[in-house]
């Protein structure tokens, strides 16, 4: 889209709540884009050969063999899921490719009181490499709106997939993300998870299956809990083939909000590794950080430990910048914005610089 | 008088810590402090910075003629005080670049005292973590040079630190204080540090008092012979006279 149909098509609080959940308009730092609003595709197209994107419902019509997909991994794992879904991206990166800039996905909420349900399949072909950053945001209209979006990654051998999910909601709505990702032999599956802006409640568990050797799934997330949010967040990896690695990585604040970190990580093979770090900071009386780590293994040879830490900020460390000349306001701010270092995610440069900069305006203030 | 600390008395968890401190630094004096663990040297440190839980119970203290026993940290701080941690916190996600720009706005001074202190690979680390005994010192002092206090209150800043960095320390201490004729109160259990710095003065500090005062080199060796017991001797006999 250009600027001149995003100036004729969204408001500019909405274009900016776009941006916020990490869309650059231009679309001149990415090698395709899709966005959908409410349950209307809007737009999709890819500048890059090799990456294939479009909405998934035509996908299932047009694209050969998608239908093998769509809720293969719910299968795996004997689960079910919804099924009423409009919507949602498919995309397809070819064997072989690598995509130097990022894809980009937008998930927008519009209408006041919209349940918008997606279904995202993302493929990354055999020795593919790709960078993918999915924004999900509510316009300031979109009152008691509703997100349910379930997402189904396949990561083929050797292929590497960097996710990239920004929540940017608000304080009324509701949401709740299912996704599962399949990793295959020496596959990569990276996801960053960043949420700074208030919601009322998320609930979201994805979980990464770990089925060919040396397969490899790293979650981290950066949360923001803002009085009267929910926040239920976990990741949970099944170390389903010998030499699977695993990490996940945790950084909640609560300002007043309650956050649940869980954390699952299931060892069903030998030779496995595995470790689960979850750190919290409470800021305000009001505030709840509720750290769930679980392990489990059926085998002694396995590497897995975890270590989950909450409190407040250390007076040690505010009287440490106290006495480099910062005031305690000053101090307390940069503590807490380091302890949200994007350094946490594993993010490329480029997309590490946006989320910073996303930070800083959204914590501007914010504490 | 840059610094005077009058009848000062510090008290932790319903103990007396330090009784009774009078003393006073000089623009451009260095005083030494020798004492044994646990004597409250750091104890007064603390207390003259303005840590929180190291109220001075009574007494003053006086800096640049203002009494600063009331001040928040920063404040004194801002009136010209640095100090040096014997061992600094860890915080997670600050960078040493990040305090270093915010101690100094010269790019090419904070490059160059980096590079002399070679902490060059450590302004992109997150302050602290996972920095040896030696880059934490070196750390320290690099920050409390860009600071530029008037008045440095260093804790053991040569202690976990190899002979070679001492030597670059110490040599970067010393043009600072000398250059500048800037004040320092230094706590030395290894001495090493009066190898570089120019002083006269230092005294002992035993059981939260301030005793003897004299030749900080001669008091060294007198200690390193015969320990504390000897400044004990010599203050029970000098009350005697």
């Amino acid at each position: 889209m250009t600027q001149k149909e995003w100036n004729k098509n969204f408001a500019e609080h909405d274009r900016e709540t776009i941006s916020s959940s990490g869309m650059d308009l231009t679309e001149e730092t990415r090698s395709a884009s899709f966005l959908q609003q409410d349950n209307q595709v809007l737009f999709f197209h890819s500048l890059s050969e090799g990456v294939e994107i479009l909405g998934t419902e035509e996908a299932l019509e047009k694209v050969p063999r998608a239908r093998e997909y769509y809720g293969r991994t719910f299968n795996l794992l004997g689960r079910d899921y919804p099924r009423d879904t409009i919507g949602g991206y498919f995309i397809r990166v070819a064997k072989g490719k690598t995509v130097e800039l990022p894809i980009q996905a937008c998930l927008f909420l519009k209408a006041q009181g919209f349940k918008q349900k997606v279904h995202n399949i993302i493929i990354v072909e055999e020795g593919a490499q790709v960078y993918l950053i999915t924004g999900c945001s509510a316009s300031k209209a979109a009152d008691e709106g509703f997100h349910l979006g379930i997402s189904e990654f396949f990561i083929q051998k050797g292929a590497y997939l960097n996710f990239t999910m920004i929540h940017s909601w608000k304080e009324d709505v509701s949401v709740k993300p299912i996704s599962i990702a399949l990793v295959e032999e020496g596959a990569s599956f990276i996801s960053n998870y960043v949420c700074l802006r208030p919601v009322r409640e998320i609930t979201m568990y994805p979980a990464a299956l770990l089925e060919g050797v040396y397969a490899r799934a790293s979650f981290s997330s950066l949360v923001l809990s803002h009085p009267g949010s929910l926040q239920d967040i976990g990741s949970r990896v099944i170390l389903r083939a010998k030499n699977s690695q695993a990490e996940i990585i945790a950084r909640a604040v609560s300002l007043g909000g309650k956050v649940i970190a869980r954390g699952h990580l299931k060892a069903e093979n030998q030779n496995v590794k595995a470790h689960l770090e979850c750190r919290g900071l409470i800021l305000s009386k009001r505030g709840t950080i509720h750290a769930i780590p679980e392990m489990e293994s059926d085998f002694r040879d396995v590497d897995m430990s975890h270590e989950a830490a909450i409190g407040k900020i250390n007076k040690e460390e505010i009287e440490y910048l106290c006495s480099r000349g910062f005031t305690k306001e000053e101090a307390q701010s940069v503590i807490v914005r380091g302890f949200m270092d994007v350094g946490v995610l594993a993010l490329p440069d480029l997309l590490k610089k946006e989320i910073e900069n996303l930070e800083d305006k959204t914590l501007k203030g914010a504490f | 008088m840059l610094l005077g600390v009058k009848n000062i008395f510090v008290e932790l968890a319903g103990k007396i810590i330090l009784k009774d401190i009078n003393l006073s630094i000089k623009k451009g004096q260095v005083l030494i402090l020798f004492g044994p663990n646990g004597s409250g040297k750091t104890t007064l440190i603390r207390t003259l910075i303005g840590f929180s839980g190291y109220p001075a119970k009574s007494g003053e203290i006086i800096f640049k003629g203002q009494r600063i026993d009331n001040l928040s940290i920063e404040e004194r701080v801002k009136q010209g005080i640095g100090i040096m941690y014997q061992h600094p916190p860890k915080i997670r996600g600050v960078k040493l670049s990040q305090i270093a720009s915010f101690l100094s706005k010269d790019k090419s001074r904070i490059e160059e005292l980096a590079e002399k202190l070679s902490l060059k690979e450590h302004l992109g680390r997150d302050i602290n973590l996972d920095f040896s005994g030696g880059e934490m010192k070196r750390s320290e002092l690099f920050q409390l040079l860009l600071q530029e206090p008037d008045l440095l209150l260093l804790d053991e800043p040569e202690s976990g630190v190899d002979l070679e960095n001492i030597s670059i320390m110490g040599n970067a201490l010393n043009e600072y204080l000398h250059q500048k004729d800037k004040s320092a109160l230094i706590i030395t259990h290894t001495g090493y540090i009066l190898d570089y710095v120019k002083t006269k003065e230092g005294c002992v500090m035993i059981d939260g008092k301030l005793w003897c005062v004299g030749s900080p080199k001669e008091m060294f060796e007198t200690i390193k012979k015969e320990g504390y017991g000897k400044c004990q001797a010599c203050h029970d006999a000098k009350r005697v006279e």
